[in-house]
């Protein structure tokens, strides 16, 4: 595929650590699709994903968003970019609203159109109550509500997701999962991270599996069983013999 | 496991992880440095029986019994150590009850709580002890080498008044906790550390300047109205002095006080200091509002940046608390100044080194809060700017607040004499950029609320600014007094900068 046709194309994508965390990877993700990225601890899921983002700097290979070479203009990627951990990074001292507005002020996004999107984007994840408290006292599930409005308050084309329902209750986890669906019916492309393989099975339009920094298997739901010879099984088991097979050989 | 065997381990386990926050905070957390922090730590307590000769040699031939102004300069001087592990207490007991990550495993625990907590109250009484006689060490070694080994006595008075500084600061932490609750305390508690660790030498400077228009302290101590106002010679308030070169009945006195003080304090607080942990999990942090329906701001990017940086140091008062000792020490030369207006005086001159190097420190934890001390790291990084974008509005906001800060003093020297106020303004300038360029060669990734521990990410880092404002202060001093010595004083600062960033982590 074409890099312009595709949302992420990832060639040849290296990093090491202390080992070798990604080891040639190539990735590519379709324009306007939710992509699960699944793997076990330590396969390089969140290097991967942090390299994407511009947060590392590979030892070797080419990163394209949207058809821009992430690694040459990497100021024009982080534009159509949005980045979210699993551990949500926010100011103590500001409030979700001011919070917003900061990060709305650094992507350069019109204050007028920012803050009718911050707004509705807090309320629609339940933190209307909260919206002119300080951060410092919420919790861990409010703080990655926050992250997240954050992440989507300057109307990315690119949403990358490490982990992010982890600490969310059963209502909000679902209110983020409706935020995403209706962001990639909209066009926008979400690349996630989980270890809750039932949002991979439900959500995803296509699954990607990496262990040991390698892309061991990729495909929808129905292709992986195909794959796997197994028509009726769990996403969970085909990933357990799927990890188990890697680590074996 | 008996209740005497148990209390037995928990002191162990107390003092394992008070050595063990010791050594990570003189290694920065490197295992493979402990052997160079040793090494460097016998290396800098030998050097620091230079300046402890130059501070306390001429009096070790004192004997008892002494005149009103010796006992008035020993009796402030322990005066001065005892608020100074105060301050230091303080921080300490703060940090047990909001730092400390074993509260919950501790009170769920099957043990009785009161004793588990009396062994925490002595592990601080020991942590503040331990350190302040590491710290006196040079001083009474000075003393015993040049007057004999009754000053090994001065020991004891170290051991007394950190029983005594560790005693009062627990009733503090904890009587304010019933005052004004939990999530005021931290902040009442570290602000009142920072202002009793500084206050009493201020004080002092402000009462010599106020009547002797000098900076020494000495001055006010050695007065005859000092003298005129003190007690008598048999009075209680002479035992510290008198325990200190040798009086054995006074220091026996003085360490039982001491004892009995940390012991009523374990006995009466002990059994409240679970509830105050209680309290203070509870209430972790208060819900501050801000105000509402106010519309984003339209701006650059760096704007949006500058903006963010400073509403959290506005915001944060803990932080200004921390930042506030540079502060309080201006307020001497400050008060000079204005005397100055009354009746010119010399000794005018000794406010510009005294600002630069406020302005140098200032500026190294400015620098290293907008540098370091990101909290959102990772949003940073992703946004579409340049870090060189990200760099500089972090450096702006250093020297706006530097400048801000600053400048008043300046303009009201200039008033005074223009060439101080530019080589006042110069200095501040340069000593601001230096202490912000050491902060950006050895940034390291951090919390905010880590600002107390910088110092440990780098040992070099630390001394390398302490140096250059040292280094800019005495140049800006020098270029008001002999101006070619001034020139070997920049030379010499600006290679020790040179050499700093020569070694410094960006460069590599």
């Amino acid at each position: 595929m074409n890099p312009a046709e595709s949302a992420l194309q990832v060639r040849g994508l290296t990093k090491r650590f202390d080992r070798l965390a990604v080891d040639a990877l190539d990735l590519t993700v379709r324009r306007g699709e939710f992509y699960a990225l699944l793997g076990p601890n330590g396969a390089g899921k969140t290097t991967t994903l942090r390299m994407v983002a511009g947060l590392l700097r590979p030892d070797a290979g080419s990163v394209s968003v949207l058809g821009i070479d992430a690694l040459g203009d990497p100021v024009a990627a982080k534009q159509i970019t949005a980045w979210v951990s699993d551990e949500p990074m926010i100011y103590d001292k500001l409030t979700p609203l001011e919070y917003l507005e900061f990060v709305a002020g650094l992507w350069g996004i019109d204050p007028e159109v920012s803050q009718a999107s911050a707004h509705s984007l807090l309320v629609s994840l339940g933190l209307e109550p909260h919206l002119h408290e300080r951060c410092e006292g919420f919790s861990k599930g409010m703080r990655q509500k926050v992250a997240l409005a954050g992440a989507l308050v300057h109307d990315p084309r690119l949403i990358i997701l490490d982990e992010p329902l982890t600490g969310l209750d059963a209502v909000s986890a679902r209110h983020v999962k409706g935020l995403l669906q209706e962001r990639v019916r909209s066009g926008c492309t979400v690349i996630m991270t989980t270890h809750i393989l039932e949002v991979a099975e439900r959500m995803a339009d296509r699954i990607g599996v990496i262990a040991a920094g390698r892309l061991i298997a990729e495909g929808t739901l129905a292709e992986l069983r195909q794959q796997n010879g197994q028509n009726d099984t769990s996403l969970e088991d085909m990933f357990i013999a799927l990890v188990d097979v890697e680590a074996a050989a | 496991m008996s209740s005497a065997a148990a209390l037995g381990w928990f002191a162990r386990h107390e003092i394992r992880l008070a050595w063990r926050e010791w050594l990570a905070m003189m290694t920065a957390g490197r295992r493979l440095r402990m052997r160079r922090a040793i090494a460097g730590l016998i290396v800098f307590a030998a050097i620091m029986h230079l300046p402890a000769y130059a501070v306390v040699g001429r009096f070790a031939n004192l004997e008892a019994p002494l005149d009103k102004s010796a006992l008035i300069v020993i009796t402030s001087t322990i005066l001065l150590a005892w608020a100074l592990m105060l301050s230091q207490a303080i921080e300490s007991v703060t940090r047990v009850f909001y730092a400390r990550a074993d509260l919950d495993l501790i009170m769920s625990s099957p043990v009785a709580l009161a004793n588990v907590f009396s062994v925490r109250i002595a592990a601080i009484a020991f942590t503040v002890t331990a350190m302040a006689l590491v710290l006196s060490t040079p001083f009474v070694d000075v003393l015993v080498i040049g007057g004999g080994i009754r000053w090994f006595a001065a020991y004891g008075v170290v051991v007394a008044i950190g029983l005594s500084a560790a005693a009062v600061a627990i009733a503090i932490a904890i009587t304010l906790f019933r005052l004004i609750g939990p999530s005021r305390t931290r902040l009442v508690s570290q602000i009142l550390a920072a202002i009793i660790g500084a206050g009493f030498v201020i004080a002092l400077q402000i009462a010599a300047i106020m009547s002797y228009g000098t900076l020494s302290r000495f001055a006010v101590l050695t007065s005859d109205a000092a003298a005129a106002y003190a007690p008598g010679l048999d009075s209680i308030v002479w035992w510290p002095a008198r325990a200190t070169l040798g009086d054995n009945e006074a220091l026996l006195l003085l360490l039982s006080g001491g004892l009995v003080l940390l012991g009523a304090v374990m006995a009466i607080f002990s059994p409240r200091f679970a509830d105050t942990a209680v309290s203070v999990t509870a209430n972790a942090a208060p819900a501050h509002r801000g105000h509402r329906a106010k519309a984003f701001r339209a701006g650059s990017r760096q704007q949006a940046l500058r903006w963010k940086e400073f509403l959290l140091l506005r915001r944060d008062p803990w932080l200004v608390s921390q930042t506030l000792m540079q502060l309080l020490y201006l307020v001497p030369p400050a008060l000079m100044l204005w005397r100055s207006f009354a009746g010119s005086s010399a000794a005018i001159v000794l406010i510009t080194p005294v600002v630069v190097m406020a302005a140098g420190q200032l500026a190294g934890g400015l620098a290293w809060l907008t540098i370091s001390g990101e909290d959102a790291a990772d949003l940073v990084t992703t946004a579409p700017l340049p870090s060189s974008q990200v760099t500089r509005a972090k450096i702006e906001v250093v020297l706006i607040a530097i400048g801000v800060l600053f400048a008043p003093l300046v303009v009201a020297l200039a008033f005074a004499s223009l060439p101080q106020a530019a080589i006042t303004a110069l200095g501040v300038a340069i000593a601001s950029a230096s202490a912000t360029a050491i902060q950006l060669w050895f940034r390291v990734q951090a919390r905010r609320s880590q600002f107390r521990r910088r110092q440990t990410s780098s040992r070099l880092a630390t001394f390398a600014e302490a140096f250059s404002s040292i280094g800019w202060a005495g140049t800006a001093a020098l270029a008001l007094a002999i101006p070619i010595a001034a020139v070997i004083s920049g030379l010499l600062t600006a290679g020790i900068l040179a050499a700093t960033w020569k070694i410094s982590p960006q460069r590599a």
